[in-house]
């Protein structure tokens, strides 16, 4: 990954498709001018500005939701800007030097390249970062095989029908309080479509996109994968991002028509706050994908960062023989606190859904697994598996497991297997005695909980995610 | 090698140790024998560094160092080996991995070269052979689902990699049948040579008559009470541990 990126900075700028946007913010505050305000900045056409006004109606009938496992000051939208233009240069850090060095520590620890780790620290870099060159070879791959990957912004302008067709087709406006909210005023995302029978030839990443990434904290992404088509997306990056904006509320829509494939693998590294629970980002994501007649999405996530994760990715098995997994690690520590699942709707015959969820909790963080798995009266056949294992590091920490199972079909099969353990003093011992050190060995015992999952990821993101969670255990023990 | 001197030992504050002496050289095996309560596990759990297990009194020498000073990983890779009575699984983590870390790390801090991969590998299941252990247990994670047997094997695999100079046996016979005892036995037997040191904890006799002992030595409440040549193991064998405390 990293040589691509050496690549993107050694090559010269040409001519970027960063267009110059005027330095504006707008003052915090949520209501209808701010949302004409966004579409207009954008250029959008009326339908879509008219869609965004009936999510705001919509939004504004709703409660913020309570139920989860968490635990936080109420978030007031009016303090809240709703569009700001990326920072000028002269706002940004000079060079490393201005950047927290813990920060810096982390990069280096993860093995990220200086270029590398002056963009994610969001320094002025003289070098105009962009995918230019390496973009284009890699744009006319995808061409080549008709799949198309670019911003949602340019697609509501390039591709209307589509979106037309399939914006808030799987994540209706009315979902949830954030899915509203991101509705009314989603900033930019991306937006992926895979002609029938057509093979995505390269795992798209959001990576590639880095500078197109600051999409804000309304981020809105959508994949459609026509008949028979395959695709495997990355979204996010191992290294530790910082973001002004406190509040995230992300909406990802997945269409899998007949027979196609979609594996979506999310590496989420939010700043999580500082050891005292101060800061940090506040994660509310909407994900879900619908899968048509044996169509297949499977959702891989590790979750690490963010003070507040609320995140459920889901799939509805519409069709028969469809199929739904879903594979997550989700690591908590310091202050931070997770509840993250996912949803399995049964509604097709045969559709068979994999849930693993991994649950590490340290520090004094809480974490919670919440999951539905519902089998709707059509569902014959269908078949779920769950497996949902803890691990407690320390004794100050929480790990916590809500299942819901609703089974309205006599012949549907429910499996569900959970487990809670705490990394051993036997463990940890057996480790020491044979020379690695705590630290070492806790990073060990937790990668091996986690494998499972680990496997589903694409060979790299694995690589980093191990490596990620080492850092991130760092000062765990004792 | 080894030099204890009057060393006393609390776990959660209850005195298990209670002035214990040996001076183990080069070379020598000595069993540790006593009844069950009598601090044969916790002698081996502190000199290994075990948390939780807290030296009050006495010093303990190893290669002329105070190794009460160090950490445990620190003693692994000073060449102190500890096998578990015991062992336990860790799930996902294979043996291979562990194997690999626990190799290089302790190299590495003996300023040896490290293996490379095909060494390492050629090694390693050189060294399953020798302990009779199939070569897919190296894929297997640490100790899952292995049986009470293949455990016990596999700890003496791990002794055999790391070539330690201080192997402390925990009642390694415990839940041996005759022919996985013998296995075990020739793995350590193989193991002895001038340089090495064995302190072997049993409770019964017959471990013995597979790794025979330079020396015996009575442990009964926290102290050693008689030592011995190899024949003392079969006059306890014979008396029974009642026979110690009317010594």
């Amino acid at each position: 990954m990293s040589e691509v990126i050496d690549q993107y900075v050694k090559t010269e700028y040409e001519a970027g498709f960063v267009t110059d946007i005027e330095s504006e913010t707008l003052p915090p505050g949520l209501n209808e001018d701010v949302i004409r305000f966004i579409s207009a900045k954008k250029n959008e056409p009326e339908w879509l500005l008219e869609w965004r006004l009936k999510a705001f109606e919509n939004f504004k009938q709703m409660q913020e939701p309570e139920w989860a496992h968490l635990n936080y000051p109420k978030i007031d939208l009016n303090e809240v800007s709703y569009y700001s233009a990326p920072k000028s240069i002269e706002d940004r850090p000079k060079s490393l030097d201005e950047v927290d060095p813990e920060l810096i520590e982390t990069y280096n620890k993860l093995g990220i390249p200086l270029h590398e780790q002056e963009v994610l620290a969001g320094v002025a870099v003289d070098v105009v970062f962009d995918s230019v060159s390496v973009a284009t070879t890699f744009k006319e791959k995808l061409a080549e095989a008709g799949v198309i990957f670019c911003p949602i912004s340019e697609a509501v302008h390039k591709y209307p029908e589509l979106i037309k067709k399939y914006i808030g087709s799987v994540v209706p406006q009315k979902d949830n309080y954030f899915a509203a909210l991101n509705s009314a005023v989603f900033s930019d995302g991306s937006f992926v479509y895979i002609p029938k029978g057509v093979r995505c030839p390269m795992e798209l990443s959001t990576y590639f996109r880095i500078n197109e990434a600051k999409t804000g904290q309304f981020e809105r992404t959508l994949i459609v994968a026509d008949e028979g088509s395959h695709v495997s997306y990355l979204e996010g990056c191992t290294a530790p991002m910082r973001d002004e904006n406190q509040l995230h509320a992300a909406v990802v829509e997945l269409v899998a028509l007949d027979d196609a494939e979609i594996k979506y693998s999310t590496v989420q590294n939010w700043y999580p706050g500082d050891e005292n629970g101060n800061g940090g980002i506040y994660n509310f994501v909407t994900k879900r994908g619908i899968c048509h007649k044996n169509a297949k999405i499977s959702w891989t996530q590790v979750e690490t960062g963010s003070a507040i994760t609320w995140k459920y990715p889901s799939v509805v098995l519409r069709g028969e023989n469809s199929v739904g997994e879903f594979y997550s690690v989700a690591l908590t520590r310091n202050y931070q606190q997770a509840d993250t699942g996912t949803k399995m709707i049964h509604l097709g015959k045969n559709s068979k859904s994999t849930i693993i969820s991994k649950g590490i909790s340290a520090g004094k963080s809480q974490n919670a697994y919440r999951g539905l798995v519902r089998m709707s009266p059509r569902a014959d056949g269908a078949r779920n598996y769950t497996q949902c294992d803890s691990l407690l590091i320390g004794d100050r920490c929480g790990a916590h497991t809500f299942p819901y199972i609703e089974s309205k079909h006599p012949n549907a099969i429910v499996e569900h297997e959970a487990t809670t353990s705490k990394v051993s003093d036997d463990q940890l011992f057996l480790c020491q005695q044979r020379g690695i050190d705590a630290e070492k060995a806790v990073s060990m015992i937790v990668n091996g909980f986690c494998k499972e999952v680990f496997k589903e990821l694409p060979m790299e993101f694995a690589v980093e995610a191990g490596k990620l969670l080492e850092v991130s255990l760092e000062g765990s023990v004792g | 090698m080894l030099s204890i001197k009057n060393l006393h030992a609390n776990v959660e504050d209850k005195n298990i140790l209670k002035g214990l002496n040996l001076e183990v050289k080069p070379g020598e095996v000595h069993a540790i024998m006593g009844p069950n309560g009598s601090g044969k596990s916790t002698f081996g759990y502190v000199l290994s560094g075990r948390e939780g297990y807290e030296v009050t009194e006495g010093e303990v020498k190893f290669d002329g160092q105070n190794i009460l000073e160090m950490e445990a990983d620190e003693r692994a890779r000073e060449g102190l080996f500890l096998a578990f009575q015991y062992p336990v699984e860790i799930p996902g983590v294979s043996n291979m991995e562990f194997l690999k870390a626990s190799i290089d790390t302790t190299r590495e801090y003996q300023g040896k070269e490290p293996y490379d991969a095909v060494t390492f590998m050629k090694l390693a299941r050189e060294k399953c052979q020798q302990v009779n252990l199939d070569q897919n247990f190296l894929k297997r994670g640490v100790n899952e689902g292995f049986s009470g047997g293949e455990k016990k094997r596999n700890e003496i695999m791990q002794m055999i990699m790391l070539e330690p100079k201080l192997c402390i046996l925990d009642e390694t016979d415990s839940g041996l049948d005759i022919d996985a005892l013998q296995v075990v036995a020739d793995g350590v037997n193989a193991c002895r040579d001038d340089n090495r040191a064995f302190i072997v904890v049993t409770h019964y006799q017959r471990l013995l008559d597979y790794i025979v002992p330079d020396y015996v030595h009575v442990l009964s409440d926290g102290k050693i009470v008689k030592s011995g040549g190899k024949e003392l193991a079969l006059e306890l064998e014979e008396k029974g541990y009642s026979w110690i405390d009317k010594l």
